[in-house]
């Protein structure tokens, strides 16, 4: 199988959040940066199991600057064959999609994988563009993936539950969890990702649709109500009339 | 140029989070003079459709053919409804359905999406401004949609819909449509007594606290009186106790209720990741020290076996009363 595995970066999940130059960008200063989290525990890890089953090459891609490069070297040390980054910034949803898909075209990919969102930006966008530029059918928020022969079977979130849906290859799937256990890669895997293939590559052209004109810090939380664990009463009544939630 | 809204239906019924959506570019057709049109699928009843008058919709376009989500026929039923109706602005909620169909959708037409939208959009000439939540609800970001054609899907519970009297005019809607590639074998419902976690509006949620699967009746208890759903922490749905599709946090489902009530929960910054949109955080936890604390906006320092029982008997007593 030739699977592609697409890999974003998002700050670690206790970063501090912060926003310089007038609140426009994101402050990356002591941020520590991560592969994010359903990209890899869940796209690449299922990914190198159906490759380890069936045979073939997983390769990752990514759109950013070279700062990606020690995240992308992550995701070889866990077991990607090669990668790919698309050198450009990556601030537009369907511009990212452009890159993967512009990549993609004409390599024959049966399968291409993606996290379900990034826990950065949070907007789930990405799969079902590249499966739109590629004209290949799409599945979102997979919990199980199977494969048989040319037939993928997915167990998919729907509206009260999941679905269990059929579809031939290629196809493009977001992972959530369930996919896939998470995998710490070994110092044989990290000392091998050293020189696996890094290729660069530069942008082709692509529209930015949107664009963050400003961030901002939600309102801080007031001060929490300690509450009688003796009186419940005035919990419920305090729910009433003053959160009005009940 | 009516903005149509996407209104999503399961089980030949229309969706409650459907009318928040509705009722959503209601708001964004008013600011720029229009009407809206609500296009959706299903063998839906026919009041139930017209009633979706009542949340804004002027027109609904009912596509009786399509009874599964197939991302590529919904995308094509969307694109021709849009064509039809001249529509430049597209809303959708930013629910299982959206979070395909949308961004398809968006790179079809080359229409800006902001996914997951908490805020009816700034409009300025032909510019939107639309605020959505990022970095796991730690932050929130306004983005400016350059293109002619917008998309904008709604992060569910982010507003109250008002009604008011008016009824919708119905319409079929039958376009030729591309078949989809996918086939449901089988549709798995999460069971319990029904309110699907993400458009709950209350929400009782435990964790490791509570000590073991079979003490989960005192939770349910609650979220029954209350008729509200259940949740529960990451590591109770690993080690089995609960189902995942109950997990709220960080690679759980993010959740935004308008009361969370958390027993037995320390409050990871992961768990907070997902129901830190919540209007109103209940903690309960036996420690004075559990970072929930600091989320929370009332917090009762005792034990979720003591608590629980007695908080269900006073919701009883508060709905004997009201």
């Amino acid at each position: 199988m030739n699977i592609l595995v697409c890999i974003s970066k998002a700050p670690d999940t206790t970063a501090k959040i912060s926003f310089t130059e007038n609140n426009t960008k994101f402050n990356e200063d002591k941020v520590q940066f991560i592969v994010n989290p359903y990209d890899e525990w869940y796209a690449l890890v299922r990914g190198l199991e159906l490759k380890e089953a069936n045979g073939g090459t997983v390769t990752t891609i990514s759109v950013g600057g070279p700062d990606l490069d020690p995240i992308i070297r992550k995701a070889l040390a866990i077991g990607a064959d090669k990668a790919v980054r698309v050198n450009a910034e990556a601030t537009d949803a369907f511009f990212v999609a452009k890159q993967i898909a512009e990549f993609a075209k004409d390599k024959g990919f049966d399968l291409i994988l993606a996290g379900k969102e990034t826990i950065n930006y949070n907007g789930s966008q990405v799969g079902a563009m590249v499966a739109e530029l590629l004209d290949m059918p799409y599945v979102s928020i997979a919990s199980k993936l199977e494969m048989e022969g040319s037939k993928a079977t997915i167990h998919r979130d729907a509206p009260g539950g999941e679905e269990v849906v059929e579809a031939e290859l290629p196809i493009v799937i977001s992972s959530a969890k369930g996919m896939a256990e998470q995998r710490i890669p070994n110092m044989r895997g990290i000392m091998a990702a050293r020189t696996k293939p890094l290729e660069v590559v530069e942008p082709s052209e692509g529209d930015h649709l949107t664009e963050v004109a400003h961030y901002e810090l939600p309102p801080e939380k007031g001060e929490v109500k300690m509450i009688d664990p003796e009186n419940m009463d005035e919990l419920v009544e305090l729910l009433h009339n003053e959160a009005k939630v009940i | 140029m009516s903005v149509l809204v996407f209104a999503e239906s399961n089980d030949n019924s229309i969706n409650k989070g459907a009318h928040e959506t509705v009722f959503y570019g209601k708001q964004i057709a008013s600011k720029l003079g229009t009407d809206v049109t609500v296009v959706t699928y299903g063998n839906v009843d026919e009041g139930a459709l017209s009633k979706l008058g009542s949340f804004g919709a002027d027109k609904v376009l009912i596509n009786r053919n399509i009874s599964e989500i197939d991302d590529e026929l919904l995308t094509g039923l969307v694109q021709k409804a849009a064509e039809q109706e001249n529509s430049n602005v597209i809303v959708f909620g930013f629910d299982v359905v959206g979070k395909s169909v949308a961004p398809r959708l968006s790179a079809r037409m080359k229409a800006g999406l902001v996914p997951g939208a908490v805020e009816v959009p700034e409009i300025e000439g032909n510019t939107f401004k639309v605020k959505k939540a990022v970095f796991s609800g730690k932050a929130f970001a306004t983005y400016t949609i350059n293109t002619e054609k917008k998309i904008i899907s709604l992060l569910p519970n982010s507003l109250q819909p008002e009604q008011e009297d008016k009824t919708a005019s119905v319409e079929d809607f039958a376009p030729d449509l591309k078949p989809g590639r996918l086939t449901i074998k089988d549709k798995i419902t999460a069971g319990g007594d029904g309110i699907p976690l993400p458009e709950a509006e209350l929400v009782v949620s435990a964790g490791r606290g509570l000590k073991g699967p079979e003490n989960w009746e005192i939770v349910e208890d609650l979220a029954k009186e209350l008729g509200a759903a259940t949740a529960c922490s990451r590591p109770v749905a690993d080690i089995g106790w609960r189902p995942h599709h109950e997990h709220v946090g960080q690679t759980g489902i993010a959740i935004r209720p308008n009361l969370y009530i958390a027993a037995g929960i320390s409050g990871a910054i992961q768990h907070l990741a997902g129901v830190n949109g919540s209007k109103t955080i209940v903690v309960i936890n036996t420690d004075p020290e559990a970072p929930f604390f600091k989320a929370a906006d009332y917090g009762i320092n005792g034990d979720a076996f003591e608590v629980l029982p007695r908080l269900t008997e006073a919701v009883k007593k508060f709905k004997a009363n009201n």
